[in-house]
């Protein structure tokens, strides 16, 4: 009974104001050296968090130094052929004196000039365009527009699958299934209805070639123009679609009308971007392409492409002025295939607004 | 009418043609392919020209050590560039240029890649070998990784996030811990495309790794590598060569698929299903 008097007048005292102390030490100890203070300021985090922000910039920064470290090893390494035959590299060729036709590639007499392999990688590249387009953008059609909901999923995979098999495959492929079709059915077949061109001229056809090259490269880059056209495609809103239908549209109306024409800047990116792909291409291309220095108008005659080149000559060039002509044409095909990218990749954001990709 | 019918028909036409020649393909490496592949591919060496028998061991081995190399060189600055873009740097100008550079570079022929380490590693050292091969596959994953680690962590809702912060979790633990765990299954995914991708390259690795015929595990010596060799049978006269070149293609083939179709089921289940 005491005890809880004694508690209850303890819990009912109230508490005196309290009287000034002599000034004390304040709460924070002894001066603390700058680390702590900092620390003491943001949070003990801080210091952890700078170096893990640094390490990320740096590491994405990286990038950038891919570029650079590309760029500058090329233009250091064909300082060598660019000194000697300037920018007529790529122009022009030394006539031979006594037959008075142009001698494109020499090693041996140190006469180099990337017009053959230009023009190789310009007319394979130009002819998959040709082939890949079409089929390409029908596909993309049929995906987004036509396509049974139930074959859209296999459809899809099939496309990426094509995207995905490497290159070298192809080239196998090429070499051992397409090219004996070719020397035996196709050339003979475009020889006697087409050579009157002067496009398809061979006494013997061998089946390897530019249309050969062409061919191959259509079929890789298929996926890639394929795939970022149905991106594009699915990109234009569902009210367009519908506003051409309530027009009475017809459905290839509506695509052409609602679709198509939205998305045209954005399928020209796409064809950019295949193109771009299709100059780079090496392994498959090298494998059919005949690889000899010349230019020739015929389709399928035997021809060679600024990356066949390098792949074929490259652990095997006599002399530094022949490695330095063979970097300074990877030069060339860096800077062309940079600047196709950009553009393309212009385009193509142009039209999904940069919003990251889903459908490659 | 006719021309909507028209253009139905030339649609399928197009799809047709189009899956024509990857049929084709599959089929032709399966048929050629499946005939040549036994346990001697795996575990011999290859044999003297002109002697049948022999296998690709060292091929398959080499691409091993190559690809090593490459992941650990490409992964970890590919997901670190990734986490930037999507945490730090989000809707920065520093980031969008990354990110169109990243798109960029995805473009650039491998083969300039190659030419491109060949004069920053070979030269210097003076002989061909393994290491330089791996640098050359490892720095053409960097951009691939980067921008898949960016969409998937993009992925992650914000709210997680905040709720991380909001506990008193430093910056970087909570970027680690919930982002990146978070988003884990589809940047591991984005990793094997890239891997796929890396696996079947061939133009890189020829001046840098530039192949070999024996067996050879050293980083410092020319290495094998499955693609290479393929290139190297399938343009010799030896039809044993071309058998096994087919062979060696199914394999490369095989775990290519298996890759894409992984990438496929993990991203279409739902890649956070965990975090909403």
């Amino acid at each position: 009974m005491n005890g809880t008097q004694q508690e209850i007048r303890v819990q009912t005292r109230i508490d005196p104001t309290p009287v000034p102390d002599q000034p004390q030490a304040p709460a924070v100890p002894a001066p603390a050296s700058a680390i702590r203070t900092y620390l003491m300021a943001r949070g003990n985090s801080a210091l952890t968090d700078r170096a893990f922000h640094g390490l990320m910039v740096l590491c994405a920064l990286s990038i950038f130094g891919i570029v650079v470290l590309i760029a500058g090893e090329l233009v250091i390494r064909s300082q060598l052929a660019w000194n000697k035959f300037g920018l007529s590299f790529f122009f022009s060729a030394f006539i031979d004196p006594d037959t008075h036709r142009p001698t494109y590639w020499d090693p041996v007499n140190g006469h180099f000039s990337a017009l053959p392999f230009v023009y190789g990688t310009l007319v394979t590249s130009f002819l998959a365009l040709l082939m890949a387009v079409p089929l390409a953008i029908g596909l993309a059609i049929f995906l987004t527009e036509m396509c049974p909901r139930f074959l859209r999923g296999p459809l899809s995979f099939v496309t990426e699958l094509l995207a995905a098999i490497p290159s070298i495959i192809y080239g196998l492929w090429a070499v051992f299934v397409l090219v004996p079709i070719l020397r035996s059915t196709v050339d003979p077949a475009l020889i006697r209805l087409f050579g009157w061109t002067g496009l398809f001229v061979n006494d013997y056809p061998t089946g390897l070639g530019f249309l050969a090259g062409g061919i191959i490269l259509a079929v890789m880059i298929l996926p890639i123009i394929s795939s970022l056209t149905r991106e594009v495609m699915t990109a234009v809103p569902n009210s367009q679609r519908e506003a051409a239908l309530a027009l009475g549209a017809t459905r290839w109306e509506m695509i052409r009308i609602g679709v198509l024409r939205n998305a045209r800047i954005g399928i020209v990116g796409a064809i950019i971007l295949g193109l771009g792909r299709a100059l780079g291409e090496t392994m498959a291309v090298t494998m059919v392409i005949g690889n000899s220095p010349e230019i020739q108008r015929s389709l399928l005659s035997n021809g060679s492409s600024m990356s066949s080149v390098i792949a074929n000559e490259f652990t095997e060039a006599v002399g530094d002025l022949h490695l330095s002509a063979l970097i300074e044409i990877g030069l060339a095909l860096f800077v062309v295939t940079i600047i196709i990218n950009i553009l393309a990749q212009l385009l193509i954001w142009a039209v999904t607004r940069g919003t990251p990709s889903q459908a490659h | 009418m006719l021309t909507d019918h028209a253009v139905t028909a030339l649609a399928i036409l197009a799809t047709l043609l189009v899956v024509a020649p990857l049929v084709a393909i599959f089929a032709q490496v399966l048929i050629r392919g499946a005939s040549s592949l036994n346990l001697d591919f795996f575990i011999r060496t290859p044999k003297p020209v002109g002697e049948a028998g022999g296998g690709m061991a060292n091929a398959i081995a080499g691409s091993a050590i190559l690809l090593g190399l490459a992941s650990l060189i490409g992964i970890p600055v590919g997901i670190a560039g990734g986490i930037y873009l999507a945490e730090y740097g989000r809707g920065g100008k520093l980031a969008t240029a990354i990110r169109f550079t990243a798109d960029v570079l995805n473009g650039v022929p491998s083969i300039v890649m190659g030419l491109a380490i060949y004069s920053l590693v070979v030269v210097p050292m003076g002989h061909f070998s393994a290491f330089a091969g791996g640098v050359a596959l490892g720095i053409m994953m960097i951009p691939t990784v980067c921008r898949t680690t960016e969409e998937m962590l993009l992925m992650v809702p914000q709210a997680i996030r905040e709720a991380a912060l909001a506990l008193g979790v430093a910056n970087w633990r909570s970027v680690l811990s919930v982002s990146v765990r978070t988003a884990s299954p589809g940047i591991i995914t984005g990793c094997m495309l890239a891997f796929a991708r890396v696996a079947g390259e061939t133009a890189p690795l020829i001046f840098t790794a530039l192949g070999n015929t024996f067996w050879s595990a050293s980083l410092n010596q020319p290495i094998a590598a499955l693609p290479l060799q393929i290139y190297v049978y399938a343009l010799s006269p030896y039809d044993d060569w071309h058998r096994l070149a087919w062979a060696g293609a199914l394999v490369l083939i095989l775990l290519i698929v298996i890759a894409v179709a992984l990438v496929r089921y993990v991203t279409s289940r739902g890649v956070l299903k965990g975090a909403s």
